[in-house]
């Protein structure tokens, strides 16, 4: 009785794969005794996006080693961005990184932070206005120039036709890296999926292959649907090579196995990190980064050549 | 096939004369689906016309398979709606089941079939959750089941996170079972030239199951009846409770069999998506001729909603049109097939 079951306890469980075998990579040991300061983390995050959980990552990172309170906090509407900002404000906080996707809706409580005392500095979005703004530093990519570095690569492997899959309809991040695309590689076409429903954008990535059977590129905007589209070429019967901005662990395994050609890699961890050590750096020696230029963090490209070297740090989940 | 609301004989005592006078052909023309129908004939007629891939046969399980993702939930919301009620939270749910099913084989280290009837369970369990409150509280179920759509919203994010440390699942596509799930749940079928993804399959079953429930069964006069007057129902002697708690858990069970879909299509599930899919499957069951005040409507209709919705989000990239435009073609295509929708049951309502 007892042994039957343990057998069909047994039976129930998986002999390869979970939690356990992935038991690993733990963040950096936190310093101890009271936080040196409190840093709000405020950005345009929608929900359940892997991208945003790298740059909290090296945010966290940031935190623990200087001994930082760390509050993060984000929303994808711009009005409900700002406001966040506000509460920071009220809370006292003693430094603010923020992204500007949504510039205009985020100037003024920006401001109103700086006039505050508050040192306020921007990463990710907002590459043309941080400045106006007043913010001290920004850590990011200039997407259009992204966008750029992705089109003259497609331009150097020989690709005739590329097809740029934006997920979110009217983010001016993304259609700026499909321009910046078409602008080094001019026979590049745009395609709108609702990137929160993964069988429509399979589908729709699909009926684009079938109706135009010259696209021999996809490239995606975020990893999760580089290895959708990967499935929709299948599906199509189509030759076309998958290619993408932003990495995940799944992707950096796609990478390794040739389901994905290469990615651009604006290297969010290290946008999270150096936003909250920047801060710390600020306020404990009074350094400012970039020398009031804003400080690249990409593009940089992960292939088959680099891939082993990134993919350590990928399991961990940091890169 | 007509539909039981206006089926004589059903209930002997409400005869009804306006059906008692009318010719068989009007007869046809009135029923819920038949505005769908047309409206389905008609788009898919001007893509033949203006899109060259739309015409080629083996593309039509792309298109197939756009319309069944959305029909599989189609259906079921399409029973609740005949029904009288609400499902704001069919959409996350579909993740949620995904969600559920992966993150609990991969934290105790299950067979993959383990989480996926656990989520089964899980799936079922907030269907009748859904169904229990709504009689509990006597709120409308529009309320109910909003809070019910950010409190799995929530959770579905919050407990990914503190399992995994991230927001989406770990790929669990190297464990044990995970090879028949894929199987049974992501496959495809080559029928010649057309490769059928097994959603389409599943919500050709439930499309015919469901039809059969709601025309020929008494479940299906329970169904209608608690959408018409609940009151009234209840008052000869219709469960209607129970009536209703089985339809939430029609929309679980749904729920699940897409989520399981998601899951083992992709391997991994994003704890954000599903976010306002609740809204294409009510429209898909109300451009099948589901009216929003319940009592009324029809499962094959909904399923043609489906259908259209899947024709038109493929036909504008199959016609190659400017993708800047997308959403106010699909906008125009679906209140089209409504007005084509309301004016044939028109013109039958005048004979």
């Amino acid at each position: 009785m007892t042994s039957g079951m343990m057998a069909l306890a047994l039976a129930a469980c998986s002999s390869s794969g979970g939690k356990q075998s992935t038991e690993a990579a733990s963040a950096p040991a936190s310093a101890s005794g009271a936080p040196t300061m409190t840093v709000a983390f405020i950005t345009h995050a929608a929900p359940g996006d892997t991208f945003w959980d790298l740059v909290r990552k090296g945010a966290e990172a940031a935190a623990a080693k200087g001994n930082i309170k760390l509050e993060y906090q984000s929303d994808p509407d711009g009005a409900n961005q700002a406001n966040l900002v506000q509460t920071a404000i009220d809370k006292k906080v003693d430094g603010i990184a923020v992204t500007l996707a949504k510039p205009d809706a985020m100037k003024a409580n920006v401001e109103k932070a700086l006039a505050g005392g508050i040192p306020v500095v921007a990463l990710n979005g907002g590459i043309d206005q941080w400045k106006s703004m007043g913010v001290l530093e920004y850590f990011g990519q200039d997407e259009k120039i992204a966008g750029e570095a992705a089109g003259a690569r497609l331009k150097t492997d020989g690709a005739k036709k590329a097809l740029c899959v934006i997920q979110e309809q009217g983010h001016v991040g993304l259609e700026a890296r499909c321009d910046g695309t078409k602008s080094a590689f001019p026979d590049t076409e745009k395609i709108y999926v609702t990137g929160t429903d993964m069988p429509s954008v399979q589908a729709a990535i699909t009926s684009k292959l079938q109706q135009d059977s010259s696209i021999d590129r996809v490239l995606t905007l975020g990893a999760p649907f580089a290895l959708t589209a990967a499935k929709s070429i299948k599906d199509a019967s189509s030759s076309a090579k998958v290619v993408t901005f932003d990495t995940n662990k799944e992707l950096v395994t796609a990478i390794k196995n040739g389901q994905v050609e290469w990615a651009v890699d604006q290297q969010p961890f290290l946008q999270g990190y150096l936003a909250v050590d920047s801060l710390w750096l600020y306020k404990t020696n009074g350094n400012v980064i970039g020398g009031g230029q804003a400080t690249l963090t990409g593009p940089a490209f992960i292939d088959k050549t680099n891939v082993t070297a990134v993919e350590q740090f990928a399991a961990g989940g940091t890169r | 096939m007509t539909a039981a609301a206006t089926e004589p004989g059903r209930a002997e005592a409400t005869l009804d004369d306006r059906v008692a006078t009318r010719s068989l052909a009007v007869r046809m023309l009135r029923r819920p689906e038949v505005g769908s129908l047309v409206g389905a004939i008609v788009i898919f007629a001007l893509f033949m016309i203006v899109a060259v891939p739309f015409r080629n046969v083996a593309n039509i399980g792309t298109i197939l398979y756009g319309a069944s993702t959305i029909g599989i939930m189609a259906v079921p919301v399409a029973l609740l709606m005949i029904g009288g009620e609400f499902d704001l939270s069919a959409g996350v749910a579909v993740t949620t089941a995904g969600l559920s099913a992966s993150l609990l084989a991969w934290n105790f280290g299950l067979n993959v079939w383990v989480g996926v009837i656990l989520a089964l369970a899980l799936s079922l369990g907030v269907g009748a959750f859904n169904g229990w409150l709504l009689f509990k509280t006597g709120l409308p179920s529009f309320l109910v089941t909003l809070g019910t759509f950010f409190v799995l919203q929530g959770v579905n994010l919050g407990v990914t996170r503190l399992l995994t440390g991230n927001v989406a699942t770990a790929d669990i596509s190297d464990m044990d079972g995970f090879a028949g799930a894929q199987a049974v749940f992501g496959s495809e079928i080559a029928l010649g030239p057309v490769t059928l993804k097994v959603t389409v399959l599943y919500w050709v079953v439930l499309t015919v199951v469901a039809a059969h429930i709601l025309l020929r069964r008494q479940a299906g006069n329970w169904i209608f009846a608690v959408g018409g007057d609940s009151a009234a129902a209840r008052a000869i002697g219709v469960p209607v409770r129970a009536t209703k708690i089985g339809l939430f858990m029609a929309v679980g069970f749904c729920a699940w069999l897409s989520g399981m879909h998601l899951l083992f299509q992709f391997n991994t599930v994003q704890s954000g998506e599903g976010v306002g899919k609740e809204f294409i499957f009510i429209i898909a069951a109300v451009i099948g001729g589901c009216l929003l005040t319940g009592g009324y409507g029809s499962v094959v209709g909904a399923s043609i909603g489906a259908l259209i919705f899947g024709m038109t989000q493929l036909g504008i990239n199959y016609a190659g049109w400017n993708p800047d435009w997308f959403k106010a073609f699909l906008g125009v295509m679906l209140l089209l097939a409504t007005i084509v929708n309301v004016y044939v049951k028109r013109k039958a309502d005048l004979r």
